[in-house]
């Protein structure tokens, strides 16, 4: 199974990278954005089949390691 | 007073924190991050800056890891006194010692100068040799070191005097550096015996190389 993790800034936290896109996208005539933000997306290679165990386990792994929730939000998916 | 200066692969600040600390006279010891204990008797850890890990996926989480970190947090817990600075400060952060986290600077340069920082809190036992409001002048180097706290945190930070220095004017009036929350550059935990800032005490150690103010703030840890 495959997991695929994105990990944002959380919402109310000032993302500057995002920011900065917003500008530079701004000033290439790009008038319609009304914002962006940037994150990272970590795709992770399971060896189990169980969906609920990998689901619990990548859960673990964004608390642990891969997000810090002082800061960040993540969203899991399973294929 | 005896020192450990931890080592993960990619520190480059543990010499100059060791000689920061040998010019005042202590012994200092490198403490390599596969070890999974400290020397006997230490009585100071210092987690010190650079990009341990290259910085990826966060600056410090995968140092804090380490299996040295493990008894630096015991070591910690059970009162023991551990300075962070700049990437030592993001590990703290990371490993759950100090309040907050440190973000990407908001301009997102690197940046590297002498900054005025003010003395928020001198009752503790890193600052007690510099006076409150007192402003100091110390090398700052860092791209993550925009700190952020959400409200509630904040206000037990100032509650408990936990926010150590501020980012400053030559008059200590506060300054926006890097994006951190009430420009702050330094705090400490709730028990306050772990410390945590972005600027580079080591670095000013000489008049003659721009400061010599680093040398007042090291030598807090003796009292």
């Amino acid at each position: 199974m495959e997991a695929v993790v994105n990990v944002f800034l959380k919402e109310g936290v000032l993302d500057p990278q995002g920011k900065a896109a917003h500008h530079a996208l701004d000033s290439l005539g790009f008038p319609g954005v009304e914002d962006v933000r940037i994150g990272k997306q970590i795709i992770i290679k399971l060896t189990t089949d169980d969906r609920t165990k990998a689901e619990a386990e990548v859960k673990e792994m964004c608390e642990t390691l891969l997000a810090n929730t002082v800061i960040e939000d993540y969203t899991i998916e399973i294929n | 007073m005896k020192v450990a200066v931890l080592r993960f692969p990619g520190t480059n600040c543990e010499f100059d924190t060791q000689y920061a600390f040998e010019k005042l006279g202590h012994a200092t010891e490198l403490v390599w991050h596969e070890n999974e204990s400290l020397p006997e008797g230490i009585d100071l850890v210092v987690v010190p800056g650079g990009f341990s890990y290259g910085d990826y996926l966060r600056s410090g989480s995968i140092a804090r890891f380490s299996p040295v970190m493990k008894a630096v947090v015991s070591f910690a817990n059970d009162g023991g006194r551990v300075l962070g600075i700049c990437n030592g400060f993001q590990i703290l952060t990371e490993a759950g010692l100090l309040p907050g986290a440190l973000k990407r600077n908001n301009d997102l340069h690197f940046i590297s100068k002498h900054q005025n920082l003010c003395v928020i809190n001198n009752d503790n036992a890193f600052l007690n040799k510099c006076e409150t409001g007192e402003v100091l002048n110390i090398p700052i180097a860092h791209a993550d070191g925009n700190y952020y706290i959400d409200e509630s945190g904040f206000e037990k930070l100032e509650a408990n005097d936990q926010i150590l220095l501020r980012y400053s004017d030559e008059k200590g009036a506060p300054v926006v550096v890097n994006g951190s929350v009430t420009s702050i550059a330094g705090v400490c935990n709730e028990s306050k015996n772990v410390f945590g800032l972005m600027p580079h005490p080591e670095r000013a150690l000489e008049a003659i190389l721009g400061s010599e103010d680093g040398l007042r703030m090291l030598k807090g840890f003796e009292a």
